[in-house]
């Protein structure tokens, strides 16, 4: 292709089984915000490899001005490998000045793969990126479980990337007037090279068992004091009656109280944004402390009134968590 | 079959002390002192695989790291674990790496060591935690990698495994060399029994300075990475926070008051003034 020196704003757009990941509209929207920072703008691009994806339009809403489609039935399931192989051609011959993943599974993988091909810098799961005043991107890292966040720029090579947690940038907006050309580019010179050292076999997609933390206006979350599997069904009957979800830490995910990983809030787990978090029995570790702190109004209940959870609380609530959770439920449902 | 596994180790400050952790009010630089350093957790689960696998097929486990000379005593604690032989790669000009830069020099010394047919790493560390090294040190060793394996099986001179999504998996077929990034849920690490510790005083230990491996300066530390680390800060999640006393029911209530206030709309789930008894 041409416009070798357009430069662009670039989102690798997740798709698993065909469906395209949320988290690509949310770094969509980041991307149109980064284009009116820059000196000049450039357009924003969005790029999806699949063998066949579902709603691609969906992209340009979010505000992609271009959607390059690179499908084959070799990149129908992620492989690191192949994947790369294209992504890495794609970026040499159009040279966009920014290439933005979602720090999912797959996102978290290919990053650093590209990174180390085009031998450019990864800001590594990111909760914001900006561009300052020399024109560079700016992205916040989170370290030691969040408790330190520090600025990581790549001043010198090209392009700058980073991946950004899903979640962390809150709600993606649709554009008023969207306006999108679709590129299909066709990869087979690149999948050529491919050694095959690598082979996808199936994707295995466990249902997901109540709501989504994603999608809750309240989240009723219980750590390791909540004691046993018996309590943390009373978690779960509290969080059904206020029509929300059920979150946890940790140790809750390692005594198997839940039965996915899914639930977990925090560096490794999620990032989340309810309206409510109510927590129970949790200490307020930094890893978890991470994934809810936007969180709108968060009341916590522990039994030790120092527990650091408390300091970044709205409420306060010391006493044994069983006795409010049964409390609570009883109130709720009126008898 | 016979193989010849490596186990990527990092030394970290304790997790649990994270929250401990402040920037130099002058410096602008994380201080950390009085944290004990331990092995990064899931580096030991990363260990564990790889004793396994020798369990099962035979070989030799090699642990190295990258890291400050007094790494020596973790390196010993791995190999009290059931290591057979350690590598410490140690030299200034390693400091100041970003995860590239990292990646690059921790293959040069896997070169040296190796040639390996398998290599285990964690999926993340604890305190950079970028999880990127795993996959950047397969491309500089240019073998294939899996990275958040939640289970695997060798067969021949291939693997079977699972990379964990967010919402299931992928199942993979690899072709050995391989490289394998393993999360925390895919073993419990063994205990290291007394006579691992008195047989590890014995094992073998090798220290690489920069001198020792075949190294491209240009490629290292601070100078060998693409990303510059610009200001740190502590985000300040504290909160106001407003204690809600009293017995349990008036407690029960004022919060029923407040989840009605934050827009809950707890009418059309039943709850109303008048719910209680
Ligand atoms: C605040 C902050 C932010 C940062 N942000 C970035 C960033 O965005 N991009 C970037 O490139 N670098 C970044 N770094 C630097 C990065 O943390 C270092 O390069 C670090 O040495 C390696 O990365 P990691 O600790 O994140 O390892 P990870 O990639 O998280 O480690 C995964 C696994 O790799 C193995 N491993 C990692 N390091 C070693 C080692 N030294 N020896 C042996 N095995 C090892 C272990 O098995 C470990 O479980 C940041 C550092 C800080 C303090
Ligand atoms: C690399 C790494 C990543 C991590 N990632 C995450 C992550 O993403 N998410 C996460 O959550 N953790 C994560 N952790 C673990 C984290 O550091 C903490 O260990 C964990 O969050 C603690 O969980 P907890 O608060 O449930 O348990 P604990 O810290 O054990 O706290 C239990 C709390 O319950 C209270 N309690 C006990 N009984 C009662 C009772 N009857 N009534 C009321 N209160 C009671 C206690 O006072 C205490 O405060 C990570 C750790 C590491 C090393």
């Amino acid at each position: 292709m041409t416009a070798k020196t357009a430069g662009g704003i670039w989102v690798v757009a997740e798709q698993v089984a065909g469906r395209i990941n949320t988290v690509s509209y949310e770094l969509l929207s980041k991307a149109c915000a980064l284009k009116k920072q820059l000196k000049s703008p450039e357009p924003v691009v969005a790029v999806v490899l699949g063998k066949a994806v579902e709603e691609i339009e969906q992209l340009g809403r979010f505000g992609a001005e271009e959607i390059i489609t690179v499908f084959a039935p070799a990149l129908e399931i992620y492989q690191n490998d192949t994947y790369a192989l294209v992504l890495q051609d794609l970026i040499t011959a159009r040279d966009p000045s920014l290439v933005l993943m979602g720090a999912t599974a797959i996102g978290q993988d290919l990053a650093p793969v590209l990174g180390a091909r085009l031998k450019t810098g990864v800001a590594a799961h990111c909760v914001d990126v900006r561009i300052n005043e020399d024109n560079y991107l700016v992205a916040v890292v989170p370290a030691f479980g969040g408790k330190v966040l520090g600025d990581i720029l790549c001043p010198n090579t090209r392009p700058q990337m980073a991946t950004l947690k899903p979640g962390v940038l809150g709600k993606p907006t649709t554009v008023s007037e969207p306006s999108f050309i679709i590129t299909n580019y066709d990869p087979s010179c690149s999948l050529q090279k491919d050694q095959g050292r690598i082979k996808a076999l199936e994707v295995v997609r466990q249902e997901q068992t109540g709501m989504p933390l994603e999608e809750a206006e309240v989240i009723v979350i219980g750590g390791w004091g909540i004691g046993s599997q018996e309590n943390w069904t009373l978690l779960e009957e509290l969080a059904s009656l206020l029509g929300g979800a059920v979150g946890c830490t940790r140790p809750v995910v390692d005594e198997q109280w839940v039965k996915s990983e899914q639930q977990m809030i925090g560096t490794s787990g999620k990032s989340v944004r309810p309206k409510v978090y109510l927590g129970f029995a949790l200490s307020g570790a930094t890893h978890h402390v991470c994934g809810m702190k936007d969180s709108g109004l968060v009341i916590s209940v522990n039994k030790d009134a120092a527990a650091p959870i408390f300091a970044v609380s709205d409420l306060r609530i010391v006493g044994d968590a069983k006795t409010f959770l049964t409390a609570l439920i009883k109130r709720i449902k009126g008898k | 079959m016979s193989l010849n596994i490596a186990v990527c180790i990092k030394p970290v400050p304790d997790p649990d002390y994270y929250d401990k952790i402040t920037i130099h009010p002058v410096k602008k630089t994380i201080t950390r002192e009085g944290i004990p350093t331990i092995i990064n957790p899931v580096d030991k689960n990363a260990l564990e695989a790889a004793l396994q696998v020798k369990e099962q097929f035979g070989g030799k486990v090699s642990v190295i790291t990258m890291a400050p000379p007094n790494a020596e005593e973790n390196l010993r604690e791995m190999l009290a674990m059931g290591a057979d032989e350690a590598y410490l790669l140690t030299d200034r000009a390693f400091a100041g790496a970003d995860t590239l830069a990292t990646s690059y020099t921790l293959a040069q010394g896997l070169k040296k060591a190796g040639p390996f047919d398998l290599i285990f790493t964690g999926t993340e560390s604890a305190d950079g935690a970028t999880s990127q090294v795993p996959a950047q040190l397969a491309e500089w060793l240019d073998v294939t990698h899996l990275w958040n394996v939640q289970e695997f099986m060798v067969e021949d001179r291939a693997l079977k495994a699972k990379m964990g999504m967010e919402n299931g998996y992928i199942n993979y077929f690899l072709q050995m060399p391989a490289l394998l990034a393993v999360k925390r849920s895919i073993n419990k690490p063994r205990y290291t029994s007394v006579m691992g510790v008195m047989k590890a005083k014995k094992k073998p230990l090798t220290l690489f300075t920069a001198a020792d491996l075949e190294l491209n300066p240009e490629l290292l530390g601070l100078q060998g990475s693409p990303t510059k680390a610009g200001a740190v800060f502590t985000p300040s999640m504290a909160r106001k926070g407003q204690e809600l006393t009293g017995e349990t029911e008036e407690i029960v209530e004022q919060l029923i008051q407040v989840l009605r206030g934050a827009g809950l709309n707890l009418e059309t789930l039943n709850v109303n003034e008048a719910g209680r008894e």
